[in-house]
């Protein structure tokens, strides 16, 4: 086509954009002319017209004319004239144009034709539009010709590739079903390049739904077998670089990896085989020097790799790749250093190869330390974090932090992070702990998180054993001349805390300690002088000979007068309370603070945030998993918290990882950083309790969600409508909702309504009485974080109560026939709320029961009469309270005709007042 | 003020780069190329804000001239230091093309560095720049002490525009007044907008350090002087003054006697200046009227039909007139038919173009062509753009009259009348269009 040439370099030679255009403007209208002329155009110059016209929307011009003519060559008979139709086809057409018909006409034709090379251009075209209307025309029709005995290979791979491509797009429109079996026997087809083809749909479809296409694991195995045992010289056109179809083998291993390890012992004989002659391969010496060759035998093998720590179930064979992993580390290639690195991740948690891993530590520790790559660099930081455990925690954490001092910006933040992660993970003593942070606060203070240094104070707070140590070890810190922000705040909190520990040392006696602090006071920001404050008065405490130079300090100008509100209000508060209060209140007020409650780290929690939901390394998946707890890690520090560790661990567990059993993960009402102390049962009583007076109200909220509940009941039963709110911006996943009845005193039915799972019905019916609640577990997914919560209820057994109305002497009559022990529960408490005669009132009748006027003599004193409906029995009960304004207490007798019922009465009420 | 200054070649190759101040980059050369000369579609803004820099350009040719900037500066003063640089060059070493650039770099550098002093514009005068910037290398050793002292003397002095001591055989002076008439006007020959801008160029061939008084039909003056003396012929005068809306003048002028007694007196440069420029936008005389006539024939056929009447004193001639009409993008054919001078469709830029050499006042002529068009599936209707012309007369369409130039040279012995002068006008068109 020497137009077409020609064209292309007029083009190629214009000096200006302008030129340009003008020549294509020229050319366009030849073009236009030439379509529209009287005589018809032969199939060259139509194939000709059509290409400038392509080549001229590849510059990046519109074409509005022409698909006419590109249609037209479709029907052509020639190769050439086809390709360039379908070629202007597949570039231009967009799927609303009218033409589409008469394309897929064409397509039609070719496909049924007995030609391969033009159903192979149909099929390309196809898969190059891949347009819905495509899928739709053409989806029933390419499975078949993908099966059909009789078509050509070179079709068949063209086809299986075009219907993956179909299945991408519209998923919906592609339906395996009768095909599956015969499409997964494509495994076993003579042509190496249809076996290739298949495989990728295979591994796609797979994906989707593994058990139609099970059987596709022996045949895959039995096929890389063949591969792996078969000399180079076999496989003639598909062997590369002496190595045997290198991308058959590693869609093969790949395909693997979609399904657990097979359970036929002799499948699995034979993959384990094939594997084992992949890692031995690796150690021949090369077949040829050239690159391809060890790049096509490297892919194999990190596949194979990868495929073994999948299964994660051969001892030998992952040690074995751990040692091939290892021989890498000190390969030349920095790529594959880098992959070496990053399986080497992987398989240092998995339990059988861990130990091996290990043994490549100073290899890493060097690669950290010299590599020139900050990608390699990062991995080799990884990995070390990955493979550090207790033998080995010191010497990790110690070169990390020696690294550190010359790390690069990008990284610093999460190593810093891991560092205080494994130093508080694996700390088996804790000055050593102490030491590791305050020496990171030293060296990258800037990149220390307010997360690690409270996690310090936390720890320090907690163990008695290193509070002297650490006071010491933060006054030697803080003497040097200059020093990070976090330290002082550090230094400030624990010298305020424990400096009594150090002050028999006449060099750090109170007073130097003091003006150690106070000589930083200047340097630092608003929040760091609010911490020295109360430090400051801290000290007053702690030492009554340095209380005039504090208050000296906290009368001055720059403090009381100071133009930060916050750091005012301080100096006058502490300031007066130094001069009134005497020192046992002193003492009370300023008494050391109490231990924290164990906790998840927050530490952890930042790193995961950091790196993202989902992203959270697998070690530390494995680890959850292993301790059998959930991570609550949604990010928000504080809002999480797993309960008290109970599992047998091998020691205190400091980062509160582990959770308790399963059930009793549960989240404290609103962000209250340190009120997470649990009820015995792990179950939040708060809202519950709440709940015996009145019947709506919010039961539970946290920074996720909030439950509201609305209850009505008559006689012996009654109905509970929940409903849900998601605070977040977020969807839930997985919202599940259960609940359990202890014992079977109570019928509960729940009701999910609607789609949007925002309310939910809960029916009840009593059927005897009953003490305990019945628990709500509600499980769902919040940024990939799985959530659990269980709520008691609030169903108690006066929501039961039918009030009655009695005369004075028909109460006493019953309330003397009420006489037994048994019968009668009595109480003694403090009152929790004022004295208010209306509350009072109120509370009572909120409780279900008759309020009874002017039964007793004391007017002070309430009686209150009721019965409550189980489906069983009826009980009656009669209830007296009386105040006692003066000593601020409560008497309260309940006298019912069951004993359990009184005595439960007498529980919920007992909290109420 | 002007942070850098560059030059580039249609490939956007840079030529020269000079940068004046730190805040411009390396990478600035880099940003308009990429931004502006490489764009996808064509830049048509003046100026362009790329990552807080300005680039101002102008275009000459096949070159780019661009100022960058920081700074919030004026934009107008950018451009009029470019034009001014446009014309410097010009005054050096002629036409602005590539290989003249490349040819003169060095000297294109050291009036750089003369005209441009840290990004604020110095004395740009040809005059005199000439006198201390030569093309003939470094003749330091041939000039004398005095010599420079007045070059010194002349530049910092008052009058830095003319040195003294000019003599001439003949005293001669040309004066052209060049206008260019703007117009667009709707299908019914309703004018949309009209504007004339026009300027005053001077050649000035005069011995000594003459005082000159230019004189024109200007409407202020004509009143006040109609006002102040006698009252005869207040109709005519009226008639015959034009309303300028505004002008600018060279700096030789002073403006303090233009405000004060609206009369334009000044020493003049020696050589070629640019006197004033001003701008006119009523009473317009259009030269030429263009009537279109448009005819969809179905789908596939246009009929278009273009009159154009000459309005002007039947004894003056308009040269190289060239009327351009669009035709729609899917254009498979045409046919011309004209009466008069040349007709051509030009495929490659999408138009017809008819051309007709000379044509004289109040005279007729009409071209029709039939346009084929080939049907396209493109629902997009054809945006029909306004008709072009291009045409030059010789006489000025604001109606702008010189009525006199007085040239006093106390010192020398000549006077006003052995002075000899030269009036031309010449009136061409701007954007003159007209749509269909």
């Amino acid at each position: 086509m020497r137009g077409l040439a020609v064209f292309i370099s007029d083009i190629r030679n214009c000096k200006s954009k302008e030129a340009e255009i003008k020549r294509i403007n020229k050319e366009l209208a030849n073009i236009r002319s030439k379509f529209k002329g009287d005589k018809a155009l032969d199939g060259y110059s139509k194939k000709k017209y059509v290409c400038k016209l392509l080549f001229i929307f590849l510059l990046g011009h519109d074409i509005d004319f022409g698909h006419m003519e590109a249609v037209n060559l479709l029907s052509s008979n020639k190769y050439t004239e086809k390709q360039i139709g379908y070629l202007f086809i597949s570039v231009l057409v967009n799927s609303n144009s009218e033409l589409i018909r008469l394309i897929n006409n064409a397509i039609k034709n070719d496909l049924s034709s007995r030609n391969p090379t033009f159903m192979c251009l149909a099929l390309h075209c196809i898969a190059n539009v891949g347009s819905r209307e495509m899928a739709e025309a053409f989806a029933g029709e390419i499975p078949r010709i993908l099966v059909a005995g009789d078509t050509m290979d070179s079709v068949k791979q063209s086809a299986a590739l075009c219907l993956l491509r179909l299945y991408k797009t519209s998923p919906d429109l592609v339906l395996m079903g009768e095909w599956t079996s015969r499409v997964v026997h494509l495994l076993n087809d003579q042509h190496m390049g249809v076996v290739t083809a298949a495989i990728s749909l295979i591994t796609c479809l797979s994906q989707k739904n593994p058990d139609e296409f099970k059987t596709c694991v022996s045949l895959a195995v039995s096929r890389l077998s063949r591969i792996v045992s078969s000399a180079s010289t076999d496989l003639q056109d598909y062997t590369y670089y002496f190595v045997p179809a290198p991308w058959l083998s590693c869609k093969l291993l790949r395909l693997l990896q979609c399904y657990p390890p097979p359970e036929d012992g002799a499948v699995k004989g034979r993959l384990v085989e094939c594997l084992e002659t992949i890692l031995n391969k690796a150690q021949e010496p090369p077949k040829s020097k050239k690159v391809q060759h060890s790049n096509a035998k490297n892919a194999i093998l990190f596949e194979a790799i990868s495929l073994i720590i999948h299964y994660d179930s051969e001892p030998n064979l992952l040690v074995r790749a751990c040692n091939q992993l290892g021989q890498f580390l000190q390969h030349r290639e920095t790529n594959l250093r880098y992959l070496a690195l990053e399986s080497m991740c992987t398989l240092a948690s998995s339990e059988f190869s861990h130990e091996a891993v290990k043994t490549h530590i100073e290899t890493v520790i060097n690669a950290l330390k010299t590599e020139r790559d900050v990608s390699v660099r990062q991995r080799a930081a990884d990995l070390l974090y990955a493979m550090c455990d207790r033998s080995n925690a010191k010497q990790i954490v110690a070169e990390m932090l020696s690294y550190l001092e010359t790390a690069d910006y990008s990284i610093r933040e999460e190593m810093v992070l891991k560092v205080a992660i494994l130093a508080e993970k694996y700390a088996v003593d804790y000055s050593w702990y102490v030491d590791t942070i305050l020496n990171l606060i030293r060296i990258a203070g800037d990149y220390v998180s307010e997360e690690v240094w409270y996690r310090v104070i936390q720890i320090v707070i907690n163990r008695d054993d290193v509070q002297g140590y650490a006071a010491k070890t933060v006054f030697e810190a803080l003497q040097a001349p200059a020093c990070h922000e976090n330290m002082v705040k550090v230094g400030g909190y624990i010298l305020g805390e424990f400096g009594n520990l150090i002050a028999g040392d006449p060099r750090s006696s109170p007073l130097v300690q003091f003006n150690l602090l106070h000589s930083k006071f200047h340097l630092c920001s608003v929040p760091t002088r609010a911490l020295l404050l109360s430090a400051y008065i801290k000290f007053i405490n702690l030492f009554p000979e340095t209380k005039s130079t504090i208050q000296e300090v906290l009368r001055s100008d720059s403090q009381i007068r100071n133009s930060d509100v916050e750091l005012q209000q301080r100096a006058v508060e502490y300031l007066k309370l130094s001069s009134i209060a005497s020192t046992d209140v002193l003492a009370t007020v300023l008494e050391e603070m109490p231990p924290f409650p164990e906790r998840e780290s927050s530490i952890l929690a930042k790193l995961k945030k950091k790196k993202g939901p989902g992203a959270v390394s697998v070690n530390e998946l494995e680890e959850g998993k292993r301790e059998g707890g959930e991570l609550n890690g949604g990010g928000e520090r504080g809002g999480d918290s797993s309960a008290i560790a109970s599992t047998p661990s091998p020691s205190a567990d400091l980062l509160g990882l582990r959770a308790g059993p399963p059930v009793t993960a549960a989240a404290p009402s609103a962000g209250s950083l340190l009120v997470d102390v649990f009820s015995e049962a792990g179950v939040n009583d708060d809202g519950f309790l709440r709940f015996v007076c009145k019947n709506n109200g919010v039961l539970f909220e946290n920074q996720l969600l909030q439950i509201g509940i609305k209850s009505e009941y008559r006689q012996n039963l009654g109905r509970m409508y929940l409903f849900y709110g998601n605070k977040t911006s977020v969807q839930f996943v997985t919202f599940t909702t259960t609940v359990t009845c202890p014992g079977d005193t109570l019928v509960l039915e729940p009701l999910i309504e609607g789609g949007a799972q925002v309310q939910q019905v809960i029916n009840i019916e009593c059927l005897t009485d009953f003490s305990d609640a019945p628990l709500l577990n509600i499980k769902f997914r919040y940024g990939g974080a799985l959530q659990n919560l269980t709520l008691k209820l609030p169903v108690t057994i006066n929501k039961f109560f039918q009030p009655t109305e009695m005369a004075s002497h028909d109460f006493f009559q019953r309330w003397k026939q009420l006489s037994l022990p048994q019968q009668e529960a009595q109480k003694i408490f403090k009152a929790n709320h004022a004295m208010d005669t209306e509350v009072l009132k109120a509370k009572l009748l909120g409780l279900g029961m008759a309020l009874l006027e002017n039964v007793d003599p004391n007017p002070e004193n309430f009686v209150c009469a009721g019965v409550i409906q189980t489906k069983a029995q009826q009980v009656g009960s009669l209830l007296r309270l009386e105040p006692n304004a003066q000593a601020q207490m409560y008497r309260l007798t309940v006298r019912s005709s069951k004993d359990t019922v009184s005595k439960r009465l007498c529980e919920l009420l007992a909290e109420q007042f | 003020m002007i942070g850098g200054l560059f030059i580039y070649n249609h490939k956007g190759e840079v030529l020269i780069s000079r940068v004046y101040r730190d805040d411009i980059g390396r990478n600035a050369v880099d940003a308009f190329r990429v931004n502006v000369i490489h764009a996808r579609q064509q830049v048509r803004s003046p100026v362009t804000n790329i990552a807080r820099t300005s680039f101002f350009h102008v275009k000459r040719s096949n070159i780019w001239l661009a100022a960058v900037t920081k700074q919030n500066v004026n934009a107008a003063m950018v451009f009029e230091f470019l034009y001014k640089m446009c014309d410097v060059m010009t005054a050096y070493f002629g036409k602005i093309s590539e290989e003249n650039i490349k040819n003169n770099f060095v000297l294109i550098y050291e009036l750089l560095d003369e005209i441009l002093d840290f990004g604020y514009p110095q004395n740009s005068e040809t005059g005199a720049l000439k006198t201390f910037i030569t093309q003939q290398g470094i003749k330091g050793q041939h000039q004398t002490k005095e010599e420079q002292s007045q070059i010194t003397s002349q530049v910092t002095g008052q009058i830095g525009w003319r040195r003294e001591g000019i003599k001439y055989r003949r005293n001669e002076l040309f004066l052209d007044v060049l206008e260019s008439v703007n117009l667009l006007m709707s299908p019914q020959g309703q004018v949309l907008s009209a504007h004339v801008s026009g300027r005053v160029v001077m050649k000035s061939y005069l011995s000594g350090m003459p005082e000159c008084k230019f004189g024109m039909n200007d409407k202020i003056v004509i009143d006040k002087q109609g006002k102040g003396g006698t009252t005869d012929e207040p109709g005519k005068s009226g008639k015959q003054s034009i309303a300028i809306d505004d002008c600018t003048f060279h700096q030789c002028v002073r403006l303090s006697k233009f405000d004060s007694e609206r009369s334009i007196s000044f020493i003049p440069p020696d050589g070629e200046y640019e006197l004033m420029r001003y701008r006119t936008t009523k009473d317009i005389i259009l030269p030429f009227r263009v009537i279109p006539l448009v005819r969809e024939v179905g789908r596939t056929k246009l009929e278009v039909k273009v009159v154009i009447k000459s309005n002007f004193k039947p004894s003056l001639l308009a040269q190289k007139i060239e009327v351009r009409i669009p035709t729609p993008l899917n254009t498979s054919g045409v046919q011309v038919i004209c009466m008069k001078g040349k007709a051509k469709y030009k495929a490659s830029e999408n138009a017809i173009v008819w051309k007709i050499k000379r044509m004289a006042g109040m005279k007729e002529s009409q071209i029709s062509a039939e346009i084929e068009l080939l049907p396209t599936n493109d629902k997009k209707k054809w945006a029909r753009p306004p008709i072009s012309m291009k045409f030059q007369v010789p006489f000025a369409p604001s109606g702008l009259k010189v009525r006199y130039l007085k040239v006093f040279e106390s010192k020398l012995n000549y006077s006003d009348h052995d002075v000899i002068k030269w009036v031309r006008y010449i009136g061409r068109s701007g954007i003159y269009e007209t749509r269909c």
